[in-house]
């Protein structure tokens, strides 16, 4: 059922022409899963990938990734030596052992404070504007690396356990797919037979086309390209990637059986089925109230499911074609407030990036003595952005037109992060 | 000199006043209703009529041709699903079709929708819109919120039932005092849009307070200026002064196995900020000035402040005082300098003013209007429709400010509205483009113009209640109880809430993968296609008064409200030929494909 024609070798091969022989309306029954089987190509990986490790709600950086011990901002928490340049958070020993393969940026300087423009504004580079909406790291990266890997036929773009960045203007076929940390999805099978499932999509296809046809703008054609990628979907042999439960226990148990941890397992697995780009949800942030006791028990968490993740990808030599990188919208303030808490704050915080051939163990600019401003070279989501992309290969010149017609530069013009480049 | 005390309730002295700003009130809303009587309903007609002369005013500028007429059939197909949320059935849609075509044919059928006999699912359809609004797909849905979702939809629902009045509506949610939950003794439903949103102080109900019923996006002055438009930080803590006089007391029910917190709404005396005592009275220090006992922190005995901190980390004060820049300070100022910003309750009623304030304001119906104008026409005057303001101008000013005066005119009549908007000329145009309006697109990033019908996605809501409607794949589900538990088991399965202090949520039935999943293989579909016996597939398969192709006729109508063309009528009978005959399983391989396409999933 081609309803829309793509690019040879972008979709499985001959799914879809066997679908028109497989329907009792053209020919015989013929069950098209065998088949493919037979033709299922190895994958060819000679791209790289990211996993973006999402603390939603904002993450205090002051406490993680930039301590500042001893000053009325510090909070309670003392930092601990590392493998690498920088010091960490006391509660995040198992880190402090991979932070070789790490680097922090603490000169993250943004303007953007509050949840939603925030979080658009990190995942896209660009600030919320009511007129466009921009396509986030996930989207832009299953548009330019995703379609161009024969064989693909799971999403480019997986989110896990959340809702991940949006496609803006691209559409939804650059859309994530959204599955929960266990891996499993719902309705993935019909329940009948191929011959039959073949049948409907040929009635299928002839509703589609017929409404494609009468030109009501965008949103029947996108219906109709996202049901071509949910069919290659449901009938792929790939699909295995997501099942976390057929990795070796031993695995399983080194990643821990909380939902991070199995989250960073299942990013492994699709990443190494192909995915270009997996977000990965570890929200709670927003911590206002009591933020030195949240921490207690989330930064264990963190620590073990992350530097696991990390371990393994450089252990399977995965993770010089694997960037990892983990930030939410913005930090916090350093300033602790009334509440035993922090709130939202933007004008200097860290994030931190490692692998896929960024630089490793380093500690890239700095902020004074409290926290409360950067005193190197401020960066900001497009300098992230632009460095992120030019690590995978994406070019910096690429421009999008967007469905305004108007040109818009891959990363907003963002300025590479020199030392994050190895 | 110095000594402390602790300010306490004042004495009833000030009652009288109170009950005098009652009296006004009640006289203003008395006044409002017999302005309207003379206006109401006799002018949607021509206020229909208005849309029609601003709205193509704007093709001319733009050089746009409307786009045809919508067939009858899909028009029809269109005002159920935004007036009731759902397709029309069979005998609905040929009701409709076979009627005269006079020129009062549409109007009728608007006015029956709006009538007596479908207030039910009127009501239903726009307490679920209004509970989505009010307090999100996820509010209340999880164990331990405080919020009752049944008890918001229970006071919505008798709202909309009764039409009650807007601003009526606006005026229970923000002054609601009691309990959330229907099983408690002092329910009051309309409670529930606050309850979660005390929370930190009332910021949040400062934001969607202002987000709602003002159309003002004040979320980012919590923390700053804003960047991009004209409000101020001392705008969103002055309105959020309004509810601080405003507590929510929960109560853990432990004799339940899982206990649900149980949440009451109550005003009571503020103290304000500064060094707390027990039981929340201020510490207030006073000292000689002029002779006189003041409080040495400039606010006089009655005022009771909050603080909020700048960027620079300045503090400020901050007492109620509305966007429009009124005080209650300047209202209350022949009763002392520092009366208006008393926190004590019997002097001022904080929630109480706030919902004056906003009732007074032509906020209040402007957002409401363009709200309405959003839901039927896919998109706003502005966009998004709930930040408003000079800073973010509105594509049609003109049309957009005499609907709103018309509206307040009308005794602020939700169904009113709705009637004139749906009867409008724009709302009558089909979805498919001519060759001179394709730019008309705000995907484009263009303002709409409404030169043709801009094609949408079913909200998940929608889509339920249409499959139930087309298919009655409740049919074990007889009474209402049992439908909205299985609708709110399915519904919730494609929203995430984000957990943060903005209460921003997500809905994956955005025609992404898993929502094609569940489409296509889902329970509800399974449900839909069932076959045997009474089921809807089965009743038609063996009706004997139906010949084959009526039976695919029917389908088509029941799903997309047209008949099959010529090629779709030719792959049917294809079908059924290779199915031996088999007309039942026919039937379900095309009821499938009817309900999975793009045609069944959009407001076209």
């Amino acid at each position: 059922m081609n309803l829309i024609q793509r690019a040879p070798g972008m979709t499985r091969r001959h799914f879809m022409s066997h679908l028109a022989g497989a329907s009792a309306l053209a020919g015989p029954a013929w069950a098209f899963t065998n088949t493919l089987r037979a033709n299922a190509a190895e994958l060819k990986k000679n791209h790289k990938s990211c996993i973006m490790l999402w603390m939603g709600g904002g993450p205090p950086t002051i406490d993680m990734w930039d301590m500042k011990p001893g000053a009325t901002t510090g909070g309670q928490f003392n930092p601990i030596a590392t493998t690498g340049e920088a010091q960490i958070n006391e509660l995040m020993p198992k880190l402090a052992e991979q932070m070789k393969h790490l680097s922090v940026v603490r000169s993250m300087s943004t303007r953007e404070a509050d949840h939603t423009r925030g979080g658009y504004y990190m995942k896209t580079g660009y600030v919320p504007n009511p007129n466009i909406e921009h396509p986030s790291y996930g989207s832009v990266v299953a548009h330019e690396i995703g379609t161009k890997i024969d064989n693909l036929e799971i999403p480019p773009f997986v989110s896990i356990g959340g809702s991940g960045g949006g496609p803006g203007f691209l559409g939804m076929t650059y859309a994530p797919f959204q599955v929960s940390s266990n891996g499993r999805m719902r309705d993935l099978q019909m329940g009948v037979e191929d011959w039959q499932l073949a049948d409907r999509m040929k009635l299928l296809s002839v509703l589609e086309r017929r409404f494609v046809n009468e030109r009501r703008g965008p949103a029947p054609e996108e219906h109709a390209k996202v049901l071509d990628s949910t069919l290659e979907l449901m009938t792929s042999e790939q699909l295995v990637a997501f099942k976390v439960d057929q990795e070796p226990q031993a695995v399983r148990d080194r990643y821990g059986n909380n939902n991070l941890a199995k989250s960073c397992l299942l990013s492994r697995r699709l990443v190494e089925a192909g995915v270009p780009f997996v977000e990965v949800n570890f929200g709670g942030w927003d911590l206002h109230q009591n933020c030195f006791t949240s921490l207690e028990e989330k930064l264990p968490v963190l620590d073990h499911a992350l530097s696991t993740l990390v371990e393994d990808l450089s252990e399977r030599g995965m993770l010089d074609d694997t960037i990892v990188m983990c930030m939410g919208e913005f930090g916090r303030t350093p300033r602790i407030n009334e509440n035993a808490g922090r709130d939202h704050w933007a004008r200097s915080w860290s994030i931190l990036a490692g692998g896929g051939g960024l630089s490793a163990g380093r500690v890239i600019g700095e902020t004074n003595a409290d926290g409360t401003a950067v005193t190197s070279e401020p960066y900001s989501s497009e300098d992230l952005m632009a460095t992120i992309c030019q690590a995978m290969g994406i070019s910096l010149q690429t421009v999008f037109t967007a469905n305004n017609g108007r040109p818009m530069k891959i990363a907003n013009s963002g300025k590479l992060i020199e030392g994050l480049i190895a | 000199m110095q000594c402390i005390i602790a300010l306490k309730s004042q004495p009833a002295r000030f009652t009288f006043v109170f009950a005098v700003v009652a009296v006004l009130i009640v006289a203003a809303v008395t006044s409002d209703c017999m302005a309207a009587d003379s206006s109401a309903n006799s002018t949607s007609q021509n206020s229909s009529q208005l849309i029609d002369d601003l709205v193509s005013k704007g093709w001319k500028e733009n050089g746009f041709a409307p786009s045809k007429t919508a067939t009858d059939s899909e028009w029809c197909r269109r005002v159920y699903l935004d007036v009731l949320g759902r397709i029309p059935t069979v005998d609905e849609l040929n009701q409709f079709l076979k009627a005269k075509r006079t020129s009062q044919r549409d109007a009728e059928l608007v006015d029956r929708l709006l009538g007596p006999d479908y207030v039910q699912e009127y009501a239903r359809n726009w307490t679920t819109i209004w509970t989505n609004t009010l307090i999100g797909r996820t509010g209340g849905t999880d164990r331990r919120s405080p919020t009752s979702r049944p008890g918001m939809m229970q006071y919505l629902e008798r709202v909309l039932l009764e039409n009650k009045p807007y601003h009526l509506m606006a005026r229970d949610l923000i002054t609601a005092t009691g309990d959330a939950r229907p099983d408690m003794d002092n329910f009051n439903g309309a409670a529930n849009f606050l309850v979660e949103k005390l929370a930190e102080n009332g910021v949040q109900a400062t934001a969607k307070t202002s987000q709602i019923f003002l159309g003002m996006n004040v979320q980012c002055t919590q923390c700053h200026n804003h960047p991009f438009n004209e409000y101020q930080q001392n705008q969103f803590w002055e309105m959020n002064a309004f509810f601080r006089q405003t507590r929510r007391n929960l109560e853990q029910m432990m004799d339940d196995d899982e206990p649900k917190p149980y949440a009451t709404l109550v005003d009571d005396n503020f103290g304000g900020e500064g060094r707390m005592m027990g039981d929340r009275r201020r510490e207030v220090v006073l000292e000689m000035r002029h002779g006189k006992l003041v409080d040495r922190d400039g606010a006089g005995v009655h005022a009771a402040p909050t603080y909020y901190e700048l960027r620079n980390g300045q503090v400020r004060v901050a007492y109620p005082v509305f966007v429009d820049g009124s005080s209650l300070a300047a209202k209350y100022s022949d009763q002392g300098e520092d009366y208006g910003n008393s926190g004590a309750i019997e002097q001022i009623n904080r929630r109480k003013e706030l919902a004056e304030l906003v009732l007074g304001s032509e906020q209040l119906e402007q957002s409401l209007v363009n709200r309405y104008w959003a839901h039927f026409f896919g998109h706003g005057f502005t966009k998004p429709i709930d930040d408003m303001g000079p800073h973010n101008p509105p594509s049609h000013p003109e049309l957009l400010e005499i609907l709103a005066r018309d509206f307040r005119d009308s005794e602020f009549d939700l169904k009113g509205l709705i009637r004139r908007l749906v009867l409008s000329k724009p709302y009558r145009l089909s979805s498919r483009m001519n060759s001179s309006n394709v730019e008309d697109d705000p995907a484009l990033g263009r303002p709409p113009m409404f030169s043709r019908f801009y094609v949408r996605q079913m909200q998940a809501e929608q889509l339920f209640d249409s499959l139930l409607v087309a298919t009655k794949a409740d049919a074990q589900a007889t009474d209402d109880e049992k439908r909205e538990m299985m609708k709110d088991r399915w519904l919730r399965q494609f929203s995430t809430a984000f957990g943060n202090d903005e209460g921003t949520e997500s809905t994956s039935f955005n025609g992404s993968i898993p929502q094609v999943l569940t489409l296509m293989n889902g329970d509800l579909t399974k449900k839909a296609i069932r076959t045997k016996g009474e089921s809807f597939l089965g009743r038609i398969a063996n009706d004997p008064q139906l010949s084959n192709a009526d039976k695919f006729n029917y389908l088509y109508q029941a799903g997309l409200s047209r008949k099959p063309s010529k090629q779709e009528r030719k792959i049917c009978t294809q079908l059924l030929a290779s199915r031996k005959g088999d007309v039942a399983r026919t039937l379900q391989d095309v009821w499938w494909a009817v309900l999975n396409s793009n045609e069944f999933i959009l407001i076209h």
